[in-house]
């Protein structure tokens, strides 16, 4: 549906991005099941956000993926990797087939985003927690030269365990970053689950459960809002508001999405033990009914 | 005679007049580094980052990707191995053109002791694809190269002393990038110097001249990328070679001389001077030259008595 989309960004509805983020999370799981690796519950919890980002708020033009007055976009979380290549594969950076070379020897679409390879990449991720510190330099450097663009990161909530995360969270704000936004990915799940016991791992115990992560921020001199980042009405609403806020509120910003982890497949959804997985043929059926129904996916 | 972190903040501040791709961004440091020199010439390309030097290294990426070319201020331990993660991943990975400015290297920062001492960067830095490391024997060679450094387009580790050294090259000094550097003939041995190392080897040299003993001494001021065919060729011919560098004898030039050596097939010995694989103290810099053995009367013993060995 997207190949040939004459839609503009401004008239795309919230139903129009639904629909993308589905065919998004469908070329996920095919690409997933395809190179027999890679993350699948990241990619899908962050996939609403990013289509959100790439369809609708950003300013960027595949054609001129150099563009130097173009919105930047960091995917902190460098092992959702696979949601961001379908994103911009369906946006028109590269062809949407090129996804089948995911993790191969010898492809642009490296296991972690490689901004010296991949059309669409500004940054390279993939060791945790030093997306937001480029992020915040590419800010500075922009109101330096008295640039007027938005940088933008996504960040898990595992990954903001980071200590350099919180580095960059106190220093920011001291230069007036309101040219900056973090998108936090808050699906309440890791890798390992999260263990009541020592000897326990299960499902939504919510490793910042604890945190109120709006004070906090708040409180180092952010603009801070809480969203559910599934929606797009309040997708769009609090990405309209960050950007609103450049050249004005003197604070970077940001957007805490609640998530789900494997958004939008029955399988996947809620679940830590699809943090990373391959699909078999019959769970790809199920998923390709689910997310598109009759409608055929052309790579 | 002027120290190489003064050299570094002076030279920076001049080529900033011009060349308003340069910021420094400062973990900090600046009054040790001497990039508060830039910082009250050039305050809107200054950036005080704080005392956080992993995301003072992502910042400094970032800005690079809008066309700056930003210098790290920051002591090397810090630069070295406190955000080695983000050198790797944001700088050595992307090629960006960050400078890594390690103003208080080697053995000598103050007094400071091992939690400062920087032993042990040659042999990360080496390791690290893409990087560049210069190491200057005084203060006319690290302006030479931080003026060509200026020009270069990629990642680079520059080491700095902390405390003037005698100078070695005179004004006319032009930096070739790559090659080493023939300060002195001689028949019974060569020796290998590297950094300020090379300002005391000088002396140490002169001191085994006046007993005697001919010695040939090379100049490394580029670890890498070493033209390492001509280093072989002031090596060639040498029975006995001796390295001596203000660094652990695990990962530096001592490993750089012996893999050209090894590569050669060179049947020629080589005695590692430099730091034991073991962590210093705090103390008097001539203390510390004198008990880990770099002193030019150390250097000098050490080559006389591995010449009698």
């Amino acid at each position: 549906m997207i190949e040939g989309d004459t839609v503009t960004r401004e008239a795309r509805t919230p139903a129009d991005l639904a629909a993308i983020a589905s065919e998004g999370r469908w070329h996920v799981l095919n690409t997933v099941a395809a190179s027999k690796a890679g993350h699948i519950g990241g990619p899908m919890s962050a996939m609403d956000l990013m289509v959100a980002l790439f369809f609708r708020q950003m300013h960027v033009d595949p054609a001129h993926p150099q563009d130097p007055e173009r919105d930047r976009f960091i995917l902190s979380k460098g092992h959702s990797a696979i949601g961001y290549y379908s994103v911009l594969a369906m946006r028109g950076y590269f062809p949407v087939g090129e996804l089948a070379t995911f993790d191969h020897g010898d492809s642009r679409l490296q296991g972690h985003p490689d901004m010296k390879l991949t059309p669409g990449v500004d940054v390279s991720t993939g060791s945790l927690g030093q997306g937001l510190s480029a992020g915040a330099g590419i800010a500075l450097a922009a109101k330096k030269q008295g640039k007027d663009f938005h940088t933008w990161v996504i960040l898990g909530d595992g990954e903001i365990e980071e200590g350099m995360i919180w580095e960059t969270v106190i220093c920011a704000p001291r230069f007036g970053l309101d040219n900056l936004t973090a998108i936090i990915d808050l699906n309440g799940l890791q890798q390992y689950g999260w263990p009541a016991t020592p000897t326990d791992r299960f499902d939504r115990s919510e490793p910042m459960g604890h945190v109120d992560l709006e004070a906090v921020f708040t409180g180092f001199g952010w603009n801070a809002v809480t969203i559910d980042g599934h929606d797009f009405d309040e997708i769009l609403r609090a990405y309209a508001d960050a950007e609103a806020a450049r050249g004005v509120s003197g604070r970077p910003s940001v957007i805490i999405a609640r998530t789900a982890k494997g958004r939008g497949v029955s399988f996947t959804e809620g679940t830590f033990n699809w943090h990373n997985g391959v699909p078999t043929p019959e769970q790809l059926d199920i998923a390709h009914r689910e997310l598109l129904g009759t409608k055929e996916v052309v790579a | 005679m002027k120290s190489q972190r003064a050299v570094w903040g002076d030279t920076l501040t001049e080529l900033g007049e011009t060349d308003k791709r340069i910021v420094i961004v400062d973990g900090d440091l600046a009054t040790s580094t001497m990039a508060v020199t830039f910082a009250k010439a050039h305050p809107e390309r200054f950036v005080e980052a704080g005392i956080a030097e992993q995301n003072m290294v992502g910042m400094a990426f970032g800005m690079s990707t809008l066309g700056y070319r930003p210098w790290l201020s920051s002591f090397g331990v810090f630069l070295t191995n406190r955000a080695l993660d983000q050198v790797r991943m944001l700088v050595s990975q992307t090629k960006a053109p960050v400078r890594l400015a390690a103003a208080y290297t080697g053995l000598l920062n103050g007094s400071a002791g091992k939690t400062h001492q920087d032993i042990e960067d040659f042999s990360i830095m080496r390791a690290m694809p893409n990087m560049t490391i210069l190491a200057p024997a005084d203060a006319v060679e690290a302006e030479a190269m931080i003026r060509w450094a200026a020009e270069y387009d990629g990642p680079l580790y520059l080491r700095l002393a902390r405390d003037a050294v005698a100078d070695v090259f005179g004004a006319d000094y032009v930096y070739e990038h790559g090659k080493p550097i023939s300060l002195r003939e001689g028949t019974d041995a060569v020796v290998v110097s590297t950094g300020v190392q090379t300002s005391r080897t000088v002396e140490a040299v002169q001191a085994l001249a006046d007993d005697g003993v001919s010695v040939r001494h090379i100049h490394v001021p580029t670890l890498k990328p070493l033209d390492e065919h001509a280093l072989w060729q002031h090596l060639d011919g040498m029975s006995r070679v001796f390295t001596v560098e203000e660094h652990s004898v695990i990962g530096g030039l001592g490993d750089v001389v012996s893999g050209v050596l090894s590569a050669q097939g060179a049947g020629a010995r080589q005695t590692r001077i430099g730091l034991a694989d073991g962590w210093s103290e705090s103390a008097p810099n001539d203390f510390l030259l004198d008990k880990y053995g770099l002193s030019p009367a150390r250097v000098a013993a050490s080559v006389a008595a591995g010449l009698q060995a």
